[in-house]
């Protein structure tokens, strides 16, 4: 089966052909976010204030990357274990966040979430760091920068490798009947 | 006594955690293609593919297999007549794990104090566990640790009439809770016996073991191929995604416990279960 090509922001009618198993390929602009700003985002949200990034329509990519080796675009890029930011993932959703790119199986609070925001959650390649590092084509950090590793990242992605794991009916790749 | 320089520590552990970061082992590499052989799900097949094309391009355009390159875990087991020179062993070590991140372009991934959280930026301390020996030998083996699998690894403390029933069903339960997390096919470590820490170590030392070497103790090798039975039958598969290997191995250890006890430690390791060894 050939993957489905997907161009960032998410619209309502991309999100809601995609189905639990598609294989995708995802080009432009993706946000880097793990636990630690997470934290950060949602404290800023519980102060009245705004996300370091547009969230209408974004995608978040749970992941922290080796540094770029001069002369290479990327370091090793791969996804991160993504029930670690479930609790603060749906306060993201309910202000736009259509996509999730990780690893991993979410709560069930997630999941509710993604199926009343309809809003979709891919699977990368645990551990194919080096593989899909070759879909990044530019980096800069947009905020948190003191965060090193895990500071909020803009990446632009050309064919950025991914399964939807969560549809936006709920419907799971990790569900074993 | 035989002398021998810290340096020579130090330029080890740098060269092993840069090469176990940037390099497949050799048995991980054949465990891998022997799972595309058996796996009938075509997700299975492809997904493990990936592995091997990332470890392809990992070594191709020196970048780190994985981007989380672990905190640094070393077993020294030094032998009795040998005398360290030029400084403190457990600074050598440090330096070396310094090093490697630093110039081995990895990810630091340690804070310093885990409530307070923030990083280090040289990926140091790292983990050491000092073993006396008889000999005139060191052996330093590393593991580059990940954790999204450590996350996933737990003890218990079993009363004596679980048993080996006990055990397994432990261990059984221990890898279906951690199901897609961990990035399988994973390496698990397992401990039995000592105290609590003992059979804590006696499990990540477990991984560091290579995938098909079993234990040398026949009670415990038969053992692992039981329980490494059971979790294949679980259909997590590579990455979660269902399929026949969710487990490249099981490896244990086990040690004399107290009258009252049982403890039982598992560890879980990724796909990549970085670990290299060397005998100076």
């Amino acid at each position: 089966m050939n993957p489905i090509r997907l161009t960032t922001p998410l619209t309502f009618e991309a999100v809601a052909s995609l189905k639990c198993g598609d294989r995708v390929l995802i080009t432009g602009t993706i946000y880097t976010a793990r636990d630690a700003a997470h934290m950060k985002m949602i404290q800023e949200l519980e102060k009245g204030g705004e996300i370091p990034f547009p969230l209408d329509g974004s995608v978040i990519y749970y992941a922290g990357p080796t540094p770029t080796r001069p002369g290479n675009i990327s370091g090793a890029f791969g996804p991160t274990t993504s029930g670690r930011m479930d609790k603060m993932t749906v306060p993201l959703l309910e202000k736009g966040l259509k996509g999730m790119i990780g690893k991993g199986l979410r709560s069930q609070e997630v999941i509710d979430s993604i199926i009343k925001n309809r809003a979709v959650y891919f699977a990368a390649i645990g551990g194919a760091g080096a593989l899909i590092g070759q879909s990044v084509k530019m980096i800069s950090v947009v905020a948190y920068e003191e965060l090193g590793a895990e500071a909020i990242r803009k990446i632009v992605v050309e064919e950025f490798p991914a399964i939807v794991a969560i549809d936006s009916t709920g419907k799971c790749i990790y569900d074993r009947e | 006594m035989r002398e021998i320089d810290v340096q020579i520590i130090k330029n080890e552990v740098k060269e092993l955690f840069i090469e176990m970061n940037y390099e497949i082992s050799p048995d991980i590499k054949s465990a891998v293609t022997c799972a595309i052989a058996c796996e009938t799900s075509l997700l299975a097949r492809e997904v493990l593919g990936d592995l091997l094309k990332n470890a392809e391009l990992a070594t191709e355009y020196r970048i780190p297999m994985c981007q989380d390159t672990g905190m640094a875990v070393v077993f020294l087991e030094v032998g009795q007549d040998v005398s360290f020179t030029g400084g403190f062993i457990g600074d050598a070590i440090n330096q070396g794990v310094r090093e490697a991140y630093e110039e081995g372009y990895m990810r630091k991934s340690v804070v310093s104090n885990p409530l307070i959280r923030v990083n280090t930026k040289d990926n140091t301390p790292a983990i050491i566990h000092y073993e006396l020996v008889p000999g005139d030998q060191v052996k330093l083996i590393c593991t580059a640790k990940g954790f999204g699998s450590e996350n996933m690894s737990r003890i218990k403390m079993l009363n004596p009439s679980e048993g080996t029933s006990g055990v397994v069903d432990f261990v059984v339960e221990t890898v279906h809770l951690a199901g897609s997390n961990p990035c399988p096919p994973m390496v698990i470590g397992v401990g039995i016996g000592g105290t609590m820490e003992k059979a804590a170590i006696m499990a990540k030392k477990a991984l560091t073991r290579d995938v098909g070497q079993n234990s040398d103790d026949q009670v415990s090798a038969e053992l692992e191929k039981l329980i490494l039975d059971k979790i294949n039958g679980l259909n997590i598969g590579p990455q979660g995604f269902g399929g026949r290997t969710t487990a490249f191995a099981v490896n244990i250890n086990m040690f004399p416990t107290h009258i009252a006890g049982l403890p039982v430690a598992v560890n879980i390791n990724c796909h990549a279960s970085r670990h290299r060894e060397v005998t100076l």
